[in-house]
């Protein structure tokens, strides 16, 4: 049975979203892009309302919100803002490998504090020489006698990298990825904010340093061996996931600025969303924003039935979503003209945040090989099974 | 008899191309998996048996080998 009816509690939290989002971020998403930062101001805001433990379990002091209205959360917030996208993004990537790989110590210590804000969590696992090639980070940490790690590390790019508290580092523990939960109190540790990026100009990059810091064995998370496999593999689901649903929102926002436009500005004695060139536009928009939205749809499904399926999908929506975010604010940019180019209108800001999209957390072209790969193995399994049934009948 | 096994190897086969391997044959070291697999198949047992998959499960022992795989669900349940 197919269903797309919401309940009334996800009706009234998407209202609710949107009408915090276009009070708190809207006004002041592109002055933050512009100062390159997002103010602490604004993380508490959303810390105040409960929004940073929206996916801590409620015993922990979350508000344990379901997968589907987690993801209305995510296209509201990159409707306004990509940068801010990014805070919630690598805060529930922290939040999702601790609830479903961390110690009950480590449940217990952290997540209370990330439900409240209190601890801002990032996520560490590119480097200067290694992005795509995750396995082969260059970052490591020795083991000492009494079960503590020395972690030596240089991370790059880190979305929140200079404001984060609390990141969960990747490095190689004699050849086996491991991940550990790094303090920035921690002696050795220091982060440099990254200025001038194409977009996500105000998602507090950073770059960060770890130089002989002594990691207690109660900061690592789940065992060396795993630590790619399964606790980045659970973060970047996680990390997919609110992106895909985040390039809904950047899609969405190009269309009704778009629209908005098309429907004053005057050439040619009418309003140029009658110009059928710019209709073209505007329905290709529209479809794909759409189409985008239904596998964020679908990967919600899958997500909350827990189906192993959906992890492809989250891929699947992710590379959709973050393609057609690139489009949609090309051509957001284009039905502007020169406006679009302009500081005047938020269209080039999208228009540079999505471009940032197709990048972070698996970039297309590692999507296309992970999707494609999976196509063929279904495609066998299928013929498989006709086969079977063939010989059976 | 017990169904795990059929059951398990009915979801290998949605990402190998014969599923009726050796039940010792290591999955990983043998490339027929990726690391995709890894954690669908966390999923998969979570799902299947109600078995929560965690912190002090995550030993190469448990998930290596569709025997690996069995002995772990049959040993959790």
């Amino acid at each position: 049975m197919i269903n797309f009816d919401l309940t009334t509690e996800q009706k009234a939290a998407q209202i609710e979203f949107r009408n915090w989002v276009d009070k708190h971020v809207a006004p002041f998403a592109d002055q933050f892009d512009e100062q390159q930062e997002t103010p602490a101001s604004l993380i508490e805001s959303l810390a105040k309302v409960g929004y940073l433990g929206a996916l801590v379990p409620q015993k922990f002091g979350g508000s344990e919100m379901d997968a589907l209205t987690w993801g209305f959360f995510c296209e509201e917030v990159g409707r306004t803002s990509a940068s801010l996208l990014s805070l919630i993004t690598v805060h529930s990537m922290m939040i999702q490998a601790l609830v479903k790989w961390g110690t009950d110590d480590q449940k217990n210590k952290w997540l209370p504090k990330l439900a409240t804000g209190e601890v801002i969590g990032a996520f560490g696992l590119t480097e200067p020489n290694i992005g795509s090639d995750a396995r082969h980070i260059e970052s490591s940490a020795i083991k000492q006698e009494d079960g503590s790690y020395i972690l030596n590390a240089q991370k790059r790019w880190i979305s929140f990298g200079s404001s984060a508290s609390l990141f969960v580092i990747f490095a190689q523990v004699d050849n086996q990825p491991a991940a550990f939960l790094v303090e920035r109190s921690m002696k050795g540790f220091s982060s440099e904010p990254i200025k001038g990026m194409l977009g996500f100009r105000s998602a507090n990059i950073a770059n960060l340093s770890i130089e002989n810091v002594h990691i207690p064995a109660s900061n690592v998370l789940g065992r060396p061996g795993f630590g790619f496999s399964h606790i980045a593999s659970t973060a970047l689901d996680q990390g997919r996931y609110c992106i895909a649903w985040g390039c809904v929102g950047l899609a969405q926002a190009s269309l009704e600025a778009s629209m908005s436009y098309a429907g004053s500005r005057q050439q040619f004695g009418k309003p140029i969303v009658e110009h059928q060139l710019i209709q073209e536009m505007l329905t290709e928009m529209i479809v794909q924003t759409k189409a985008a939205r239904m596998l964020c749809l679908h990967a919600a499904f899958l997500k909350i039935k827990g189906e192993p399926a959906l992890i492809m999908e989250t891929s699947t929506a992710k590379y959709f979503a973050s393609r057609i975010a690139v489009t949609a604010s090309s051509s957001a940019v284009q039905i502007h003209g020169a406006n679009g180019c302009s500081a005047d209108y938020p269209v080039q800001r999208f228009f540079r945040d999505a471009r940032i999209m197709e990048i972070i957390e698996g970039s297309t072209q590692m999507q296309q090989i992970i999707i494609s790969r999976a196509g063929h193995q279904q495609h066998t399994v299928d013929q498989r099974e006709r086969e079977s049934a063939k010989n059976q009948g | 008899m017990s169904t795990i096994e059929p059951n398990v190897r009915t979801f290998l086969g949605k990402y190998v191309s014969d599923p009726q391997v050796d039940g010792d044959l290591d999955l990983f070291s043998s490339g027929l998996v990726n690391s995709l697999y890894a954690m669908q198949l966390v999923l998969f047992i979570e799902k299947e048996y109600g078995i929560q998959v965690a912190n002090e499960d995550l030993d190469y022992e448990n998930f290596k080998s569709v025997n690996a795989i069995v002995n772990f669900i049959s040993t959790k349940q």
